[in-house]
């Protein structure tokens, strides 16, 4: 314990430098500009960032704060425009639409936008601190959840996909499958056979979230709004409902059992944000089925997935810094960083460059208040983005759409993709078909079949396998019941 | 650096024949006059990959050096691992003097099994090598398997009896390290435990965890695991050892299996860029890889020494890929009818 603190004033040493503070700082705000900006993610931020960091002759764990201050940096920006304009900024925001949007239409969208800030701070501090004195033990627990376990886990977190439907379960329950079904566009990896492509080669690699999201979510959202000549439905600026002391205290219960489920997720090497902010979600939701109004604007709703994002991206580096395992695509290129300096990511970092290690891990106390106080004065200018004419503001979306699709694939076809998407949502949106669960089906469905696959394969077929361990036992004891409340709660009712 | 050379299993000369050609070649490349124009890599995938790596910064010595004096611009081009970019390059590019892409042996793999449409490793200019990371077979620490002996022994008797894993899915170059061995050990490919993993850090957490038994990496992704004594590496499969931390590592070719496995990456260009041009870019990865700031460079890239351009990288490339072609067959493996 002793040991940590003194480790952790060292990295408070290199990370107060005035060049770390200063980079810290510029990550953190280029982080929350991509986590707005649809279509680049951290992932494509940090690549293209990584060249500079090394012209620039940056020490290691200054390229290194800078870099992972851009990856926690962008889970405070994708709330944004989930929040005013139904359009999530990246995966783990998606839920955030549910409650986000709903507010914002009752003129409440400063006060959702502070919460989530408030729940995402919450959710990180927490995170770096449990990181900060049990990473190398947690690290090696996630390692032991093996492939049967992660089925069990998936299928829990798909269990409640009827949950995040809004109105009607079996609508949920067909986007769900249909997001599924949309995972398996590509080439197999099982058999390296090519499903859905349709003979096009675009399609080879499979379908990009980045493209599925902008189609249902910002192009519908527009093709609705041009249809319904934008009246009354879309968000308004709110007037002197800010967001109250008393709203934080009452959403802190939930934030803090979100930091516990999206850090436990984000450790886990083959989950991410996008389980953790929806098993949160669908959590609060199921311990406040009396109380609450989930789904047209709950407070909690908003703060609960923001705090598990934030959290489970924090978690994702435990893993990568302990053993050197990367547990994403963002981390895994945060790693490479690494090896370009000539540091071996592995479990010896903590030891051989006690700088970069907890140089990196003092920055993050840092980043994540500079985050707050950056978010909390921005979120009264975010919300006059909802006081820009409709038809400046519309187009100006969508043309951002556009380029941020095209930014991560210079592809035309995907353009193309995005518009065909858009046309699905604007029908489903229609005929009350819920998008949410699309994403969530899409984003589980691969994982699902990827680890379901590996568990048969290591056990050779036997099914049993799959409730061999204790956790996966406990998992699906608490999936069947995620399937059987509703009908137990509704006979109960009746 | 100069332990390393001849590892790829080239003959030595053929480099002594190369490094004469290097004498020569920069004049001849300059005599004919061509300049780059608006210059373009082209990295057939995400930004954050290996070949997106690849591109940036070999583009970056590139012009740091002076070698190549424009500016060379990175352009990403995901989709179909690699598909799409052949295809914009044969079907609207096929003269192009200022355009390079980024290849690897998975690409080989690739056009082995028909995956690039009916572009193949005859409808590009193979450009040249910058480097190669090489494959080793990992187990856990405490694993029953001391060295490849004992692996194969394990195989042979029963292939299903040892689950494997790595980042690729069936076909790729990830699996094609363990086909290779099982075939070596006399075992049915087709019958070997494979599993696919999404990358090589989740094929790690799955050794470590004790998942798989066995996980055929490569040389760069497993040194932090195994300065740590968390793995033990049976063998690497190069020509020669390899250097620095993991030269105690024998080979599979001291255990008695001819087995090799470096994933090269290197450029091909379009498959009708003029001479001239094609030339220039020959020689300026061959300028690049004498330059005394190119070694450091490259080991960031967690690449090896390996140094073939032009021609011999063109035998290279078209030899392995008829390999590629045959075990496929050998195995089953679906292919795309071309």
């Amino acid at each position: 314990m002793m040991e940590t603190f003194a480790a952790l004033g060292g990295g408070f040493a290199v990370a107060l430098q005035p060049t770390n503070l200063f980079l810290a700082l510029i990550g953190c705000i280029i982080g929350t500009a991509i986590g707005v900006l649809p279509g680049i993610g951290p992932l494509n931020a940090i690549a293209l960032l990584l060249p500079f960091c090394l012209a620039l002759k940056l020490p290691p764990e200054s390229a290194l704060i800078l870099l992972a201050a851009v990856y926690y940096g962008s889970g405070y920006g994708g709330r944004i425009t989930a929040i005013l304009l139904n359009m999530p900024g990246e995966p783990s925001a998606v839920l955030t639409t549910l409650d986000g949007h709903p507010l914002a239409k009752q003129g409440r969208g400063g006060a959702a936008l502070a919460i989530s800030g408030i729940g995402s701070f919450v959710g990180a501090t927490i995170a770096v601190v449990l990181m900060s004195f049990l990473s190398v033990p947690l690290a090696r627990v996630a390692v032991a959840f093996s492939p049967a376990d992660y089925v069990a886990l998936i299928a829990f977190a798909l269990s409640l996909l009827g949950a995040v439907g809004g109105g009607s379960a079996p609508k949920a329950w067909a986007a769900g499958c249909l997001g599924i079904l949309l995972a398996m566009v590509g080439i197999d990896s099982g058999t390296g056979v090519e499903r859905y492509t349709a003979g096009s080669m675009e399609l080879l690699g499979g379908l990009d979230f980045t493209v599925l999201a902008i189609g249902l979510f910002a192009i519908g959202e527009i093709l609705l709004l041009i249809e319904t000549r934008i009246r009354a439905e879309a968000a308004k600026l709110g007037h002197g409902q800010r967001l109250t002391f008393g709203e934080i205290l009452f959403c802190l219960p939930a934030m803090f059992r979100a930091t516990g489920i999206g850090f436990v997720i984000g450790v886990l090497p083959g989950a991410g944000a996008s389980v953790a902010s929806a098993l949160s979600y669908t959590a609060e939701k199921r311990l406040n089925e009396n109380t609450g109004k989930f789904g047209q604007g709950d407070m909690r709703g908003v703060a609960a997935p923001e705090t598990a994002d934030n959290a489970a991206q924090i978690g994702n580096l435990v893993p990568m810094l302990s053993l050197g395992i990367p547990g994403s695509g963002t981390t895994a290129v945060l790693l490479g960083a690494l090896l370009m300096y000539n540091i071996t990511p592995g479990p010896l970092l903590f030891e051989q460059k006690p700088d970069v290690a907890w140089g990196l891990i003092a920055s993050m106390y840092i980043g994540n208040c500079m985050l707050l106080l950056l978010n909390l004065p921005l979120v009264g200018i975010f919300a006059r983005l909802l006081t820009v004419p409709a038809w400046v503001l519309y187009p100006g979306v969508l043309a951002l759409s556009f380029a941020g699709v095209y930014a991560a694939s210079n592809s035309a076809f995907d353009l193309l993709l995005a518009i065909g998407f858009g046309i699905m949502g604007w029908a489903f949106r229609k005929l009350d078909v819920p998008l949410v669960p699309i994403i969530l089906g899409f984003v589980l469905g691969r994982m699902l079949e990827d680890n379901l696959r590996r568990a048969m394969s290591l056990s050779d077929g036997d099914v049993m396998a799959l409730v061999a361990s204790p956790v996966s036992i406990a998992l699906w004891v608490m999936t069947l019941g995620a399937l059987l409340w509703p009908l137990l709660a509704r006979r109960r009712a009746a | 650096m100069n332990s390393l050379r001849g590892r790829t299993g080239e003959t030595s000369m053929q480099r002594r024949a190369l490094l004469a050609a290097t004498a020569l070649m920069p004049f001849a490349a300059r005599a004919q006059g061509f300049t780059p124009q608006n210059p373009e890599c082209i990295a057939p995938a995400a930004p954050g990959g290996g070949f997106d790596l690849t591109c940036r910064l070999t583009t970056r010595m590139l012009n740091e050096t002076g070698i190549v004096t424009q500016p060379i611009r990175t352009q990403n081009m995901p989709g179909g691992i690699g598909a799409v970019a052949i295809n914009h390059i044969n079907a609207q590019r096929r003269t192009d003097a200022n355009v390079i892409v980024a290849v690897s042996t998975g690409s080989w793999v690739n056009m082995a099994q028909g995956r690039f449409g009916r572009f193949a490793e005859n409808d590009v200019r193979w450009i040249g090598a910058i480097g190669a990371d090489y494959g080793v077979i990992a187990v856990r620490r405490d694993s029953r398997f001391t060295n490849l002996g004992e692996l194969m022994a394990a195989l042979r008797a029963d292939p299903a009896s040892v689950p494997m894993g790595a980042g690729g899915a069936v076909g790729s170059q990830d699996w094609h390290k363990a086909a290779l061995i099982a075939r070596a050990a006399g075992a049915d490919p087709r019958r070997m435990r494979y599993v696919p993993f999404e990358g090589g850090g989740q094929s790690m957490a799955a050794l470590l965890g004790g998942h798989i038994q066995v996980f055929p990496g490569d040389a760069s992704e497993v040194r932090g695991q195994f300065e740590a004594g968390e793995i033990r590496l049976l063998a690497v499969l190069s020509a020669q050892r390899l250097p620095g931390a993991l030269a105690q590592v024998p080979t599979a070719r001291e255990q008695g299996v001819e087995v090799d496995w470096p994933i090269v990456r290197g450029f091909y260009g379009p498959p009708q860029m003029p001479d001239a041009a094609y030339n220039f870019w020959v020689d300026a990865i061959r300028r690049l890889q004498a330059n005394p700031a190119w070694p450091e460079a490259r080991s960031a890239q967690g690449l090896f020494e390996f140094n073939l351009v032009g021609a011999e990288y063109a035998e290279l490339a078209k030899r392995r890929t008829a390999e590629f072609r045959q075990l496929a067959r050998e195995v089953g493996l679906v292919t795309q009818t071309q």
